[in-house]
């Protein structure tokens, strides 16, 4: 833990912060059908045609169960599209290695991964994925997802703003918007910038190099190209995290510099942090989007400082060899960006639902790993993925409201609506649907031939590759303890399932809650009204997160990284 | 049902739209000036020798030979295959991990003539997480250099300075850490050697 890389994390967030006000600003207009934004010269006529072409009233407003209908059906069929694409790549255009069709389950699999947000990839992009595949199967559902995504948290935030309304805004009216207003000019830039940093951006066939010193029979390097630059700014963007290359954002050509590196992460918690401040600003109430803002931060911070630590100390076995101890935990991890920034990425991927990876979780040391993990099974509301985070930390933000409630022995009250039954039921409803398909499908890999068949590693290990893919595959992450093979029958079934549930099932009793919070009446402030704002919201907040979390992943955890941990320290025992 | 219908078709008419506007327009937007602006950077950093590629600045290629520097282990198929990007993902506790590195340093301290037991840069012997990791540490070099410059017959001090002019520092003087070159380096041995032939 090296002065260089305090100046790095202090810069981090100290940028972060300062973008969050802006990036909120545009939020609140983007989000609002007759809000002005600085791109409206050039973009609004296409705005116009795009409602023309749908059909669609950007005024016509949703109740929350039809709002939830036109998302599932538009991810439906999507899904569809991404599924036919794949099975067809061989006869469709820009496929300049003669790829085959992708055989079913795996399919079946990417597309799911990939309408759901999560970039869970069973397959490596070079040797699979045609740049057509690539560019319209899979790109589309990282613009696509991540619209949904913030539109489901303006959806949230609405019904927390308004009163006595039985609508949350409109569907059509949020995705074409947030796609048109926010992704794309932000994803024009970014992609510039990282083809200035040595990202590739064409769309020629794989290239031949002759090497300067064969090795035996192989005279040459396959080094494959293609439309890069442009997915990897939607993929950060987006939270999506689908590397166009199998070694995703470690391999050279999508992450090439510790500057590309840093723009990257930012990149992943730009959207998140900017809807905290939304948050803040449609409640009236931005001492409450700034107070969930330091939570997440907080959180953050803990995560990077076990990470980071963990990582630097290294892995004892190794330096018993003889490695310099100074050099920390170097397997699986790239010589430019080092122990801090694979440290910091890992942590900041997880916190989110992004998943790219610039090192191989599946190599940390077992505390090192245990961070991602945990992040993930927290419910990745650490600024969390592009509005699944906002609203997943709002469901937390109901149960800490609801907690406080029972222990003064008042009903519960959050920005002025009384927190009842209903809403409870459906936050709690999406921690369980969340706990059941991560520790149920973990159980089940654990003891079924399937399961086993896939793992990479043995011992403890083992059993983290198996809990690792279903939190992340249920959290939307799409991150891997890499180890694992997941492409089988059984993973992809069980996998795209998971996702699935981690997905909808999340959104669909977070609008039920939304729906539920928008119909209220406001309630006057009283003396006894809750502060969401203070420093005492904020330790409840980051209470009941680690709490509920502590409470329900530790068992698991303490079979898998940490049993690992003590006996990495205090045995000689291999697997 | 017919709420149902009407979704579908909004659905349909909505994903054709946003393919042709994010997955053809939006593409081909940052095609163009990439290919106008950072045309050398948008084809894949290539490097050419004689009118020949002979690798990419950003992708590693494996080195055995004495007179060369060699890059860290790969992972990546059978080493730095560039179609098989990926780490060894094999975990700390890992009997093969264990093993490899036991021998990687053994060879390591041999090649270089270290004393047995001295102390080996991590990156040295371990794999990257890309198995394409273009780089090493300027540790790693350091101890390379001494075997380097008796193959080619070079005195220590001009291969150290070779290392120096190529070594990349923090970006920005902030971001990442020192590193040079493996390719880079090893091109400009060979170009001293082919001036001087």
């Amino acid at each position: 833990m090296n002065i260089p890389g305090w100046i790095q994390l202090v810069l981090f967030l100290g940028v972060l912060c300062l973008l969050t006000k802006p990036v909120g600003l545009l939020l609140s207009r983007v989000l609002d059908p007759e809000g002005r934004t600085p791109f409206d010269p050039v973009l609004k006529p296409i705005e116009r045609l795009l409602y023309r072409l749908l059909g669609v009233d950007p005024k016509a407003e949703q109740t929350w169960k039809q709002y939830a209908f036109s998302l599932f059906a538009f991810s439906l069929v999507g899904l569809l599209f991404t599924y036919a694409v794949l099975r067809l790549q061989h006869i469709l255009p820009l496929n300049p290695q003669k790829l085959g069709p992708v055989p079913p389950d795996l399919a079946f699999n990417t597309a799911v991964s990939f309408s759901t947000n999560t970039n869970w990839q069973n397959y490596a992009g070079e040797s699979t994925l045609s740049y057509f595949s690539q560019m319209v199967g899979l790109a589309f559902h990282n613009f696509a997802s991540a619209a949904a995504g913030i539109a489901v948290a303006a959806a949230l935030v609405r019904g927390i703003a308004r009163r006595s309304a039985k609508t949350l805004g409109s569907f059509w009216a949020d995705l074409v918007r947030v796609n048109l207003y926010l992704l794309l000019p932000i994803c024009l830039v970014l992609s510039l910038v990282l083809v200035s940093q040595g990202v590739i951006q064409n769309f020629q066939p794989a290239r031949q190099a002759a090497l300067i010193e064969p090795a035996g029979t192989v005279a040459t390097q396959t080094i494959p190209q293609g439309p890069a630059a442009s997915q990897i700014a939607i993929k950060m963007l987006g939270t999506n995290g689908g590397g166009f290359f199998n070694a995703n954002a470690a391999h050279p050509y999508e992450n090439p510099t510790p500057f590309s590196n840093f723009l990257q992460m930012l990149a992943i918690f730009l959207i998140p942090a900017g809807l905290t401040y939304y948050l803040g600003t449609s409640v009236k109430n931005r001492r409450h989007g700034w107070a969930v803002w330091t939570a997440m931060a907080v959180l953050f911070l803990a995560g990077v400082f076990v990470c980071w630590r963990a990582e630097s100390v290294g892995n004892p076995r190794l330096t018993a060899l003889g490695l310099d101890s100074a050099g920390g935990n170097m397997e699986g991890k790239e010589v430019r960006f080092g122990i801090f920034n694979s440290s910091l990425f890992a942590t900041v991927t997880t916190d989110a639902s992004c998943g790219a990876v610039n090192a191989m979780h599946d190599s940390f040391t077992p505390l090192g790993g245990l961070v991602p993990l945990f992040n993930m099974q927290l419910g990745e509301v650490v600024f969390g993925g592009v509005g699944a985070g906002l609203y997943g930390i709002l469901v937390f933000v109901v149960l800490a409201v609801f907690l406080t409630g029972l222990m003064v022995g008042r009903t519960p009250e959050y920005l002025g609506k009384k927190i009842e039954g209903y809403d409870v039921k459906v936050a709690v409803l999406t921690l369980l649907i969340l706990i059941f398909s991560i520790l149920g499908f973990a159980a089940w890999g654990a003891v079924s031939r399937p399961g086993l068949a896939g793992l990479g590693n043995k011992g403890p290990h083992g059993l983290s590759e198996i809990l690792y893919a279903f939190s992340s595959a249920t959290g939307n992450n799409g991150s891997a303890f890499g180890g694992l093979s997941g492409n089988s029958p059984w993973y992809n079934v069980t996998l795209g399932l998971a996702m699935f549930l981690g997905r909808f099932f999340m959104i669909v009793p977070v609008l039920a809650l939304a729906g539920s919070l928008g119909r209220k009446k406001l309630l006057p402030p009283s003396e006894a009204s809750f502060p969401v704002g203070g420093t005492m919201f904020i330790i409840i907040l980051i209470g009941t997160i680690v709490i509920v979390g502590a409470l329900t992943y530790l068992p698991a955890l303490a079979l898998g990284p940490i049993v690992e941990h003590f006996t990495m320290s205090g045995s000689a025992l291999v697997y | 049902m017919k709420s149902w219908i009407r979704e579908i078709r909004t659905s349909l008419r909505a994903t054709a739209a946003l393919v042709v506007l994010l997955c053809g327009l939006y593409p081909l937007a940052v095609w163009g000036p990439a290919q106008i602006l950072f045309p050398a950077k948008a084809n894949g950093s290539l490097l050419v020798r004689d009118g020949k590629v002979v690798g990419s600045e950003l992708i590693g290629q494996g080195f055995t030979g004495a007179g060369y520097f060699h890059p860290r282990p790969s992972a990546a198929g059978g080493g730095y295959d560039a179609l098989a990007s990926g780490g060894s993902n094999l975990g700390p506790l890992s009997k093969d991990l264990i093993e490899s590195v036991r021998g990687r340093a053994a060879a390591y301290r041999a090649e270089n003539g270290l004393e047995p037991g001295a102390a080996v840069p991590a990156d040295a012997v371990t794999a990257s997480g890309s198995g394409l990791d273009p780089h090493i540490s300027l540790q790693n070099a350091g101890l390379q250099t001494p075997r380097v410059a008796r193959a080619r017959g070079l005195t220590e001090a001009a291969v150290r300075e070779l290392i120096g002019s190529l070594a990349e520092g923090r970006d920005l003087g902030i971001f990442g850490e020192a590193r040079v070159n493996v390719l880079k380096l090893n091109l400009t041995l060979d170009e001293k050697r082919d001036g001087g032939r």
